[in-house]
C-alpha cells in the first residue's frame, strides 16, 4: 500500500485461520491500522489481493465486505455520539438484518433489533448506560460500545484495533469475556499494545515492522524470539 | 424505564404535538383577514420541513433547495398555462413527481461529493434551473414568469384562486399535515435512524455496511419531492410563478428559517417559519427601508447564543428547570 512515495504495507503475507485468536503487534507506525483498513476496504491496496474463505474481496467496497462478515472497531472511537448506546448498537443490528432502509415501521418497534442490541449491551456490561447518549460516557465505556457495534454485525472475521486503549485495566476482562463468548468459528484479529492482554488473548501472534511481517508464531515462540524482544517486546517482557 | 422501552415509545404522539395544528386551526377562525399571510407561512413550514429531512437528519448541507421548490412551482404553472391542467391536487402530485425526479437525478451526481464541493454543486444545480427557466421563455415566461394563472376547484367543490383565502389556507394546511405525517414516519423509522447515523458519523455508517450514498440519494429525492409540493402550493396560492422561486434568496431564507427554529427536530420548521415570517412582517412595517438589518442582527444573536435554534433554547431551559426541581 502506497501513500505517494511512502510504502506503508508491503510483503504482508498473512493468513487468519477460521476461529483464530490472532494478535498483530508492532511498534508505532508499523502499518497495523493501515493493514486493517486494507482488509475492511477503507483503503484499496496498490497491489496484492485479499481473500475471504478463498473468494477475492480485494475490489469489494467496504459495505459489501461487512455483509460478507468482516467487522471492525477503530483505533479512535467512531460512534454516533449524539445517539444513545441502545441506538448505536441498534443501527448495527438493523443493518445486519437488512432493515436499515425500512421506512414504514418505527425503529423502536423492531423488537428483534432491540432485544439483540440489549443482549450485546448487557454482554459488555453497558446495561446501566444503555439509555445514555454516547457523548456522555467516559472514553473507556465508549470503547466497549465500539465493540458492541462490531459484534452487532455478527461477524465471521472481527478486527479489533486497539480495543483496550482507554479501558481501565480493571475492566479489560469485560473485553476478554465478551470475546470468549463468541462462537469458536469466528476469527478475531486484535491489534494491541497491552502485552498482558495480547498474551492472555492470542493463540498466534504476528509482528509487523515497517510495513512487513517480521515474525509470526505462538505467544511462546514470539516471547522467546530475541529479535522481537529487541525490537519491540523488551521492556514489556523483561519488566 | 429501560432504553429499549423508551425507544419503542419514542414514535408515539405526545399531547403537545397537537398544538401546531390546533393553533393553525384557531388562526383560521381568529384571524380571517390574515389567511393569505397564514398560507404563506404554511408553505414556508413545508419547505423548511423538506430541508430538515436532508439537513437536519441526513446532514446534507445544501444551498440549492430552492431548485426543487422552483421545479414544483413551475410544474403546476406550466401544466395550467400550456395544457389547461389546473386541478390542484393532481397538480401537487405532478409537482412532487417532477421535483423528486430532479432530486433523484441530481442527488446521484452531487452526493458523490461532500462539504464545500457539495455546497457549491447544490448552488450550481439551482442556478442551472434558474437559467433554464429564464431561457425557456416560450414555456416558462422567461424573466416575466407566468402571471394570472387560475386553478380549478379542489375536489370539484372548494373554489380556489388568489381570492379564496379560506380555501387556500385549509388546503395548504391539509397538504402540510399530509407531508408532515410522511416526514414523521420517515424520521422515526429505521431509515430515519440510519440517516441520523450518517449525519453523526459517516465513517461508522460505512463500517456497519450501510449503503450510505443510496440512503442519502433517497432522502434527497424525498426531500426534493416535498419541496416541490411546497413550490406547487406557492404557485396555486398566488396565481403566478416567476424566477424568484428559484433564487438564492429563497434557498438562503429557508436555511435561516431552519436554523432559527432548530434543525433535526421536526418542529423546528414550524417555529422557525412563524418566527422568521412574523419578524420579517413586523420589521418591514416598522422600518420599511432597514428591516433586513433587524433580521440580520436577530440571526447573529441566534447563531452566537442559540446554536440549536429556538427549540434548542427551549429544551435547555426545560432541562434547567427540571434539574432545579429535582431533589
Amino acid at each position: 500500500m502506497n501513500f505517494g512515495a511512502l510504502e506503508v504495507a508491503r510483503k504482508v503475507n498473512f493468513r487468519l485461520a477460521r476461529g483464530a485468536r490472532h494478535a498483530l503487534i508492532g511498534p508505532n507506525g508499523a502499518g497495523k491500522t493501515t493493514f486493517v483498513n486494507l482488509l475492511t476496504g477503507l483503503l484499496l491496496p496498490s497491489r496484492g489481493s485479499i481473500l475471504l474463505e478463498g473468494e477475492d474481496v480485494t475490489s469489494l467496497p467496504q459495505a459489501r465486505r461487512v455483509k460478507r462478515g468482516i467487522a471492525r472497531t477503530f483505533q479512535i472511537n467512531q460512534l454516533f455520539r449524539g445517539l444513545t448506546v441502545q441506538e448505536n448498537v441498534g443501527i448495527a443490528v438493523s443493518e445486519r438484518l437488512g432493515i436499515g432502509g425500512a421506512m414504514l415501521r418505527p425503529a423502536g418497534k423492531r423488537s428483534d433489533v432491540m432485544a439483540e442490541a440489549a443482549r450485546l449491551i448487557d454482554m459488555l456490561k453497558l446495561g446501566d448506560d444503555a439509555g445514555r447518549r454516547v457523548v456522555e460516557l467516559p472514553y473507556g465505556r465508549q470503547r466497549l460500545v465500539e465493540i458492541a457495534i462490531a459484534l452487532g454485525l455478527n461477524p465471521r472475521v472481527l478486527l479489533l484495533d486497539e480495543p483496550a486503549a482507554g479501558i481501565p485495566s480493571t475492566e479489560t476482562h469485560i473485553l476478554l469475556d465478551a470475546i470468549a463468548t463468541l462462537p469458536k468459528d469466528i476469527a478475531v484479529l486484535i491489534i494491541e499494545h497491552d502485552m498482558d492482554l495480547v498474551f492472555r488473548f492470542a493463540d498466534r501472534i504476528t509482528v509487523l515492522v515497517s510495513g512487513s511481517v517480521f515474525a509470526e508464531g505462538t505467544p511462546a515462540e514470539i516471547a522467546a524470539n530475541r529479535e522481537v524482544r529487541a525490537i519491540y517486546l523488551g521492556t514489556a517482557l523483561d519488566g | 424505564m429501560n432504553a429499549a422501552t423508551e425507544l419503542a415509545r419514542r414514535h408515539r404522539w405526545r399531547w403537545w404535538e397537537a398544538l401546531p395544528w390546533v393553533v393553525s386551526l384557531a388562526c383560521y377562525f381568529a384571524f380571517p383577514n390574515y389567511l393569505a399571510f397564514g398560507t404563506q407561512v404554511l408553505i414556508t413550514i413545508l419547505f423548511a420541513l423538506s430541508l430538515d429531512l436532508v439537513l437536519g437528519y441526513a446532514g446534507i448541507v445544501t444551498l440549492g433547495h430552492a431548485a426543487f421548490f422552483g421545479a414544483g412551482a413551475y410544474t403546476v404553472g406550466m401544466l395550467a398555462m400550456h395544457w389547461g391542467w389546473n386541478e390542484p391536487l393532481s397538480g401537487l402530485l405532478a409537482a412532487a413527481l417532477v421535483a423528486g425526479t430532479i432530486g433523484l437525478a441530481s442527488g446521484l451526481v452531487l452526493l458523490r461529493t461532500q462539504g464545500l464541493a457539495l455546497l457549491m454543486l447544490t448552488l450550481c444545480t439551482m442556478a442551472l434551473l434558474e437559467q433554464a427557466a429564464n431561457m425557456g421563455a416560450a414555456w416558462t415566461g422567461g424573466f416575466d414568469g407566468m402571471p394570472g394563472l387560475s386553478f380549478g376547484k379542489i375536489l370539484g367543490v372548494f373554489g380556489f384562486d388568489v381570492l379564496y383565502y379560506r380555501s387556500q389556507y385549509l388546503y395548504a394546511l391539509a397538504a402540510l399535515f399530509a407531508c408532515f405525517l410522511l416526514v414523521r414516519m420517515l424520521v422515526y423509522s429505521s431509515f430515519g435512524q440510519s440517516l441520523t447515523g450518517i449525519r453523526e458519523n459517516l465513517l461508522r455508517m460505512h463500517a456497519v455496511g450501510a449503503p450510505v450514498r443510496g440512503r442519502q440519494v433517497l432522502a434527497y429525492a424525498v426531500s426534493a419531492a416535498l419541496a416541490g409540493v411546497a413550490g406547487a402550493l406557492f404557485t396555486q396560492a398566488n396565481g403566478y410563478v416567476n424566477l424568484a422561486v428559484l433564487g438564492l434568496e429563497r434557498s438562503a431564507g429557508v436555511l435561516i428559517v431552519l436554523i432559527l427554529g432548530g434543525y433535526g427536530r421536526l418542529y423546528g420548521a414550524f417555529v422557525g417559519a412563524v418566527a422568521y415570517m412574523l419578524l420579517e412582517d413586523v420589521l418591514a412595517k416598522a422600518y420599511p427601508t432597514a428591516w433586513q438589518l433587524g433580521l440580520g442582527v436577530t440571526l447573529v444573536v441566534v447563531a452566537l447564543y442559540a446554536r440549536n435554534g429556538i427549540l434548542g433554547m427551549g429544551d435547555a431551559l426545560w432541562r434547567r428547570l427540571q434539574n432545579r426541581a429535582a431533589p
